[in-house]
């Protein structure tokens, strides 16, 4: 299946090749290279890609480039899907995905692509499974190792792979029990120029920290399960049980994992909290323009929003922006051409407003259509499709654990036409 | 993640503990600076490397060996560490082969690890020296810890030295025999690596891999699978014994062999099984697709109506609960498999899973748009709610939104058409060049699709010449010309409006391309043309290039259609171009006066002018870039590419007449086990070969106790649902096999199997039963007497007629069960293979025939099974009372329709979760009522299953029919029309809250244990007082009978009572328990999660037990 992989890092240098089966000499790479250098844009690289002998498949992540190359036909998901999860195993182990932090813990991430395939095949790929073979580097041990000589491979062998839940590891211990689960949503919408909703879905996620000792076993209901028809569950969640009964019951793995993941789509009602009332126009004579942004709560469920944001890809012949912000700072970056406007807390009372004039470079005509708005907010406290876990109860252990749960909405592709 | 719970005191702790760490580390780091300073020197050097030039890399690596020859582990270690670094940036380290491979049997486990990489990458190089590591391996073969021998495997079987086949291939068939999952699963994997060795070794590996199919853990399932596809994919007779197991292990796989293990299922399917797609109207838009193919079944379709062969049937069901997986690949995997293999209306349950995919990373996105893509060419209807989900953003990769586009354009229908172009008008104004370009082509597109949008789109196209950009208007001319080519009639209008346009375009592309129309199609405006020629003559000079060319082939043209008008004004602008500052102009003008003025230098040449430039051009095709994706399977690489991969696997046609389907049957060890169904199965055997599995494991693996213990615990808390269940059964057996001891010779000899059967459960090999999918086909054919049929429950013997393959209910068993615990024993066999049923129930609406035939079968069982119930009450619960009736419609208002109801308490056919309702229809009227039926329902969301509409009803007559409402666990009523052909009557079924309840089974001891673990809010209690006529067991019985659809439990209290039911709809427990005191008072209790139904039941209780 999978072949080799190589690491690239946006300069186009190969800082980490692994090979399962025979080398490839990495001379392959320069195809993707080349199709690199014509899409311009690192992200509009087809991720599909074919050379005379072999096929590469690649993904994009924290300006790396995961290529790997193939040599049969394989499903094409099946590669990317597992390029993703290398990418978030190193996430999970180094805190972030970055060059600096790969090859400074090359071995580390050899060991785990070795545990990760067997022959282009994936073997473990089960977090909690791979830290009992491989301990993630964490400060204490790294200072322990170098005056012992220890090492970070795991002595014991792991036993969660032969067990039915591979998932969990086995004989878990905490002295404080908790279990956390996060339930956020984003809002991905596109407004048009009149403020009209074109198209809003939620994406919902359930993101738990289960630290609880021994074997427990979970059981989460909701107030209105009817809202979730299209979902999809970490492997430990019995679906029968949620087809029956509509609760999530479930042994959960151990630390931190995605519980579930939802979709409430277009066709649901969906709320969206803030209007935007824009005009932004260049004209013809002078070679400027003038932008005026004002933001209000619309439908908030009386929560305030915060960490508004409001982010604008000018066309290229805006050279700058003098603007007034009424609340917040703006930023203009004449290079990217990305207008930022970072607002904060959304007061009802006092609306937000930034406007003011654009410089536009002269003797270029002007741009035809207005850019769109990207808004970022977050409301606390919050699921806007009304999603409420209403209790969680567990089994199989003595102990009483402490539970909490929270709330978050937040604006993912939310997006305003102009 | 921060959680909410957590309190500042906590954080500020943490925040303490950070800090004292990070002194340590300081500290750390500096004594780790006085102690090994040469280290760090060297790492220096090491880090360096990439640009100090050649020899301080040399230097490196001969003191990296000096530090492998050392004696200190730790040095040894960091080498290695060094060394894998270089193997990680692709620098050469083969030449410390030898000092690496002395250290292969060290005893740290990380520097073993490392020394394995090492090996398995210069191994090729250096076989000679590598041969020296393979005794190592060949021990640890042997060692008694399975994760020792796994990786062993692993290794040996890494190291590509042709020289050590045979003793890989040993490792591999020993290993296939291991008594650990894990390491027959390094084994399956290891079969491939040799394969790509050393391919002469096939025989034997497929061999081995045989074997291996045949293992029953899910850890082996996924690699044997792949291992399969890779030696010999063309060997589908090996799957054949496996198939059914394959597909109940299926959930319980881990996810990459799922993905693995569907496509090569996908493939089978397409081999065994007929072609599920059924000519029907209702799937007309399909016809083009695999047209050959269905218009060759067609005959045999009519000939005989199409029953879905369970075992495709099994496929379709066990795949469909992946959809809601994680990984994105299985849920592709899944949706391909429905696309290549499911009944075209079910196809369509993967279209929400897919849309939920494009929330994932833009890679992900980019394969499933692409596989959407070429679905919506075919399946218009599946995507089409959800187009908005396919609208574009500016923050979208291009590759991303042309595929977007492609899909929207073959959604766009009438109906949507007007909200599609809109969305298509904010893409034209799109800063991305590319991606505006590709909308106008779109908008072509769907120009020439809808022909009632044709000419909107051309007038907006026509508006888009005026834009600023050159690839707008150059894209809007060619969609343009092409729509004017494919639509002949309509040139006129649209090219005199181009021509008015013409004066205000200034984009040099745009004018050119009016004129190259212009020209075209001179004879269409034979007024506009030359006056346009005018223009451009007066203009000629100041124009660009290209438009000067295009001036000049107008010209050309004009003159051989009209060189009356336009001789003057030809020679005019050929002169003008004769002396232009270009030389491409002078020469094309050059060209054109020798091809179109006749003189006598020319040659023959000018006899073809005509020809030549007015030569009809074919028109471009404005077609999908997706239409041939279509031959290849969903989900590949070859699909993704458009082009054949190496090793794609061609998916083969459905055949015409199915393979003989009893390949798939397994032969059973304990044959009188028989009798259960082979489709109802599917639910339990997949928990059941857990169980056998971990048990395996445990009796092989004593030493790893801390590991089975666990897998014990996990298992046994997570099956507990189906357990409880599956013991209930086993109770049943067990009384059914007492009384059934006094029943005919034959009887006996099957109930005394069973008990042996018992027996042998009780070493712990309980779900064996189960654990064979069987049920033989030559049984049952055979088995299927009058006898069997007649005391056969309804939905059971109906299964048979529908799905005829599955004909299997040996009579004295059945009658025994039902004799011992009549409805338990239904219910729990029913609630599986009323899953069947469920799935079947849409064949009918396919074929009409069957759905006749299965009607009137019904209806004839549902009598069978009524009398059934009643004699088998009597002879255990003779306390039953007669069922209640409930009036649906007087005659009076039904104006000579009368309807009454009755619950039948049997689980209902349609949907396990719904209620089964008889209704009995009398025509009390003077003439015969016709098309009896349902109409609307409300709520909207009540779930009803239908009777079938009656078509005339004589007088006097009446007719009982049944249905299935879902009352989802509430007494809200139902309502509904009953119509005839006449009238309407609205009318409700309210059902009583002990008519939501099934009857179940447990035991004393499994009822107090459920029961508490429902206390408190779920626990509702009373007292009430009781008529000493109503405190023996059988009045108790029989009042709580009466009022709800629950099981006795056996109890060895003689005062205490016990019932339990589930929730038809949610499987929620209902635990009735009733404890009569002294003095004629009893402690009702009813304990449920239901708190509503506990109170509602309880209520229904008292007033029962008051009246009688």
């Amino acid at each position: 299946m999978i072949h080799s992989l190589f690491v690239i890092n946006h300069l186009g240098d190969i800082f980490l090749e692994k090979h399962w089966k025979s080398v490839i000499s990495r001379s392959v790479c320069d195809y993707f290279f080349e199709a690199r250098e014509k899409a311009v844009d690192p992200e509009n690289v087809p991720p599909v890609l074919q050379t005379p002998h072999h096929y590469l498949i690649s993904i994009y992540r924290g300006k790396l480039f995961f290529l790997s190359v193939i040599q049969t036909e394989v499903p094409p998901l099946f590669v990317i899907e597992f390029l993703h999860r290398v990418a978030d195993t190193f996430q999970d182990y180094f805190g972030e995905c970055s060059e600096s932090v790969i090859s400074d813990n090359v071995v580390i991430v050899y060991e785990l692509l070795e545990e990760m395939l067997d022959n282009g095949f994936p073997l473990a790929t089960e977090s909690n499974v791979l830290k009992e073979m491989i301990r993630p580097p964490n400060i204490l041990r790294s200072v322990v190792n170098t005056l012992t000589g220890g090492s970070n491979v795991g002595e014991t062998l792991p036993q969660g792979q032969l067990s039915n839940i591979p998932w969990r590891r086995a004989g878990v211990k905490y002295t404080n029990n908790e279990a956390y689960f996060d339930v956020t949503e984003e809002i991905d919408a596109i407004v048009d120029k009149s403020g009209t909703t074109v198209s809003a879905e939620i994406q919902g996620v359930i993101e738990a920290c289960v630290k609880l000792s021994g074997m427990p076993d979970l059981t989460m209901s909701f107030m209105n399960p009817r809202l979730l028809d299209d979902v999809s569950f970490h492997p430990c969640v019995r679906f029968r049980r949620w087809e029956s009964e509509r609760v999530l019951s479930f042994i959960p793995p151990d630390g931190n994992f995605t519980l579930m993941t939802y979709h409430i789509s277009s066709q649901n009602l969906v709320a969206i909290p803030v209007y935007v009332k824009q005009s932004i126009s260049f004209f013809e004579a002078g070679s400027c323009g003038r932008l005026d942004i004002t933001i209000g709560p619309k439908q908030t469920m009386g929560k305030t929003v915060e960490d508004l944001k409001v982010t604008v890809h000018m066309p290229k012949a805006v050279l700058n922006a003098n603007l007034t912000a009424s609340q917040g700072n703006y930023t203009y970056d004449f290079t990217t051409k990305l207008l930022v406007w970072d607002i904060g807390k959304l007061n009802p009372q006092k609306l937000p407003n930034l406007r003011g004039s654009l410089s536009m470079q002269t003797g270029v005509p002007n741009p035809e259509e207005n850019p769109s708005l990207n808004i970022d907010l977050k409301i606390q406290q919050l699921a806007i499709s009304g999603l409420k876990v209403s209790r969680l109860d567990m089994y199989g252990e003595m102990y009483k654990p402490f539970k909490g749960v929270k709330y978050v909405t937040k604006a993912g592709k939310f997006q305003v036409r102009t | 993640m921060d959680c909410s719970g957590m309190d500042a005191g906590f954080s500020s702790l943490r925040s303490e503990a950070a800090g004292a760490m990070r002194t340590v580390l300081v500290s750390a780091e500096n004594l780790q600076l006085t102690l090994k300073p040469e280290l760090s020197q060297e790492e220096q050097s090491l880090t360096h490397t990439n640009s100090s030039p050649k020899d301080s890399h040399k230097a490196g690596n001969e003191d990296l060996k000096e530090m492998l020859e050392s004696n200190k582990e730790s040095l040894k270690l960091e080498a290695m560490k060094r060394i894998v670094g270089l193997i990680a940036k692709g620098k050469s380290a083969s030449e410390l082969f030898p000092a690496v491979v002395k250290n292969v049997a060290s005893k740290n486990i990380e520097l073993k690890k490392l020394v394995y990489v090492y090996l398995v990458r210069y191994a090729e190089k250096q076989q000679d020296l590598a041969l020296l590591s393979i005794s190592t391996f060949q021990r640890a073969l042997k060692d008694p810890n399975q994760f020792i021998r796994a990786s062993a495997l692993r290794v040996l079987s890494s190291i590509r030295v042709p020289i050590i086949v045979p003793i890989m291939m040993l490792a591999i068939k020993e290993a296939a025999a291991d008594l650990s999952p894990y390491v027959r699963k390094t084994s399956a994997h290891a079969i491939q690596k040799l394969y790509s060795l050393d391919p002469d070794q096939k025989e034997q590996l497929i061999e081995v891999i045989e074997k291996l199919l045949k293992d029953k853990s899910t850890l082996v399932a996924g690699s044997v699978v792949m291992a399969f596809e890779e030696v010999c994919p063309d060997r589908i007779d090996l799957i054949h014994k496996n198939y059914r197991k394959l597909c109940n292990l299926l959930v319980d796989v881990e996810e990459w062999g799922q993905v693995v293990i569907i496509s090569m299922l996908t493939r089978y399917a397409r081999t065994q099984f007929t072609s599920p797609w059924t000519e029907g109207a209702e799937f007309d838009e399909n016809k083009a697709f695999y047209d050959s193919d269905s218009e060759e079944k067609k005959d045999q379709t009519e000939a005989k109506p199409y029953i879905m062969d369970p075992d495709h049937r099994l496929l379709l069901r066990n795949t469909k609960p992946l959809l809601q997986s994680r990984n994105t690949a299985v849920v592709m995997a899944v949706a391909q498999l429905y696309w290549h293999l499911a009944p075209k209306h079910e196809v369509s349950i993967v279209t929400k899973s897919l849309v939920r995919l494009l929330r994932s990373h833009r890679e992900v996105q980019y394969i499933v748009l692409q596989n959407i893509a070429t679905m919506s060419i075919q399946r218009k209807g599946m995507f089409e709610p959800f187009i908005k989900s396919f609208y574009v953003r500016s923050t979208d990769a291009t590759h991303i939104k042309t595929l977007k586009l492609e899909i929207l354009t073959n959604l766009a229908n009438e109906a949507n058409i007007s909200t599609i172009l809109r969305e298509f008008q904010t893409y034209v104004k799109s800063q991305d060049k590319a991606f505006a370009a590709a909308t106008i082509q779109a908008i072509g597109r769907c120009a020439t699709n809808i022909s009632e949008v044709t000419d909107t789109c051309l007038n907006g196209l026509v508006l888009l010449l005026s834009n600023r950009d050159e690839t707008v208007v150059a894209e809007s001319i060619v969609v343009i010309k092409k729509l004017l080519q494919t639509q002949p009639t309509q040139h006129g209008d649209i090219i005199k409006h181009m021509a008015k346009l013409f004066d205000n375009v200034t984009v040099p592309m745009a004018r050119a391309s009016i004129l190259w129309l212009m020209g075209e199609y001179c004879e269409k405006v034979p007024k506009i043309a030359p006056d346009v020629l005018r223009k451009m003559a007066k203009t000629f000079t100041a124009e660009e290039d290209i438009v000067k060319l295009q001036t000049v082939n107008l010209a050309a043209k004009l003159y051989l259609t009209n060189s009356k008008q336009t001789k003057l004004l030809t020679q005019y602008i050929l002169n003008l171009g004769k002396y232009d500052q270009n030389y491409d102009i002078r020469d094309r003008t050059r060209f054109i006066r020798q091809l179109i003025v006749p003189n006598e230098k020319s040659g023959a040449l000018s006899k073809y002018a005509r020809r030549i430039l007015l030569a009809p051009k074919p028109a471009p095709g404005l077609e999908s870039a997706f239409k041939d994706r279509d031959r290849y399977q969903l989900g590949t690489l070859s699909h993704s590419l458009n082009l054949k991969a190496t090793g794609y696997q061609e998916l083969p046609d459905w055949p015409a007449v199915a393979p003989d389907q009893s390949v798939r049957n397994v032969e059973i060890v304990e044959p009188l086990r028989e009798s259960a169904p082979i489709v109802g199965k599917t639910k339990q055997p997949k928990s059941d070969k857990f169980y056998s599995d971990d048990e395996d494991e445990k009796e092989e693996e004593g030493s790893d106790s801390s590991g089975s213990g666990s897998e014990d615990s996990s298992s046994s808390s997570e099956e507990s649902g189906s357990e409880s269940e599956e013991e209930s059964s086993e109770d049943s057996e067990k009384t059914s096999s007492d009384s059934g001891k006094s029943s005919s010779g034959s009887e006996k000899s099957s109930s005394e199997s069973e008990s042996d059967q018992k027996k042998k459960k009780k070493t712990k090999k309980a779900p064996q039963k189960k654990s064979k999918p069987a049920g033989d086909s030559d049984s049952d054919e055979n088995g299927n007497g009058p006898v069997g049929q007649a005391s056969s429950s309804s939905s059971e013997s109906s299964s048979d007629s529908e799905s005829d393959s599955e004909s299997d209910s040996p009579a004295p068993k059945k009658k025994t069960e039902e004799k011992a615990k009549p409805k338990v024993a239904v219910n729990s066999k029913k609630e599986v293979s009323l899953l069947d049923l469920d799935d079947f129930s849409p064949a009918p609406t396919n074929a009409p025939k069957p759905s006749v035939l299965s009607q009137s079968l019904l209806s004839d069982l549902e009598g069978l099974s009524l009398s059934n119930i009643s004699s088998t009450v009597q002879v255990t619960t003779s306390s039953f009372g007669p069922l209640k009736t409930y009036e649906l419609l007087h005659h009076m208002t039904g104006k000579g329709l009368s309807a009454k109801y009755h619950f039948p308490r049997q689980p209902c056919l349609y949907q396990p979760s719904m209620v089964a309702v008889q209704v009995i229809l009398t025509n009390s009227s003077d003439h015969a009522l016709e098309e009896i039926h349902i109409g609307d329902q409300s709520p909207a969301s009540l779930n009803i299953h239908c009777f079938n509409t009656i078509e005339r009803l004589e007088p006097g007559a009446s007719v009982t029919v049944s249905m299935g409402i879902d009352f989802s666990d509430s007494t809200q009523a139902a309502n509904f029309q009953l119509c005839t052909k006449e009238d309407q009557f609205s009318v409700s079924i309210q059902p009583a809250v002990g008519e939501l309840l099934m009857a179940s089974t447990m035991t004393e001891q499994d009822f107090c244990k459920e029961q508490g673990k429902l206390q408190g809010m779920n626990e509702a209690s009373a007292t009430i007082t009781m008529a000493t006529a109503n405190a023996s067991r059988q009045a108790i019985n029989k009042q709580v009978l009466s009022v709800a659809n629950v099981g006795e439990v056996p109890s060895s209290q003689n005062n205490f009572s016990r019932f339990a039911g589930q929730t038809v709809s949610s499987r929620a427990l209902v635990l009735v328990s009733l404890e009569l005191s002294e003095s004629s008072g009893a402690l009702l209790t009813i304990n449920t999660e239901k708190s509503v139904m506990a109170s509602m039941l309880l209520q229904d209780l008292k007033q029962a037990f008051a009246q009688a």
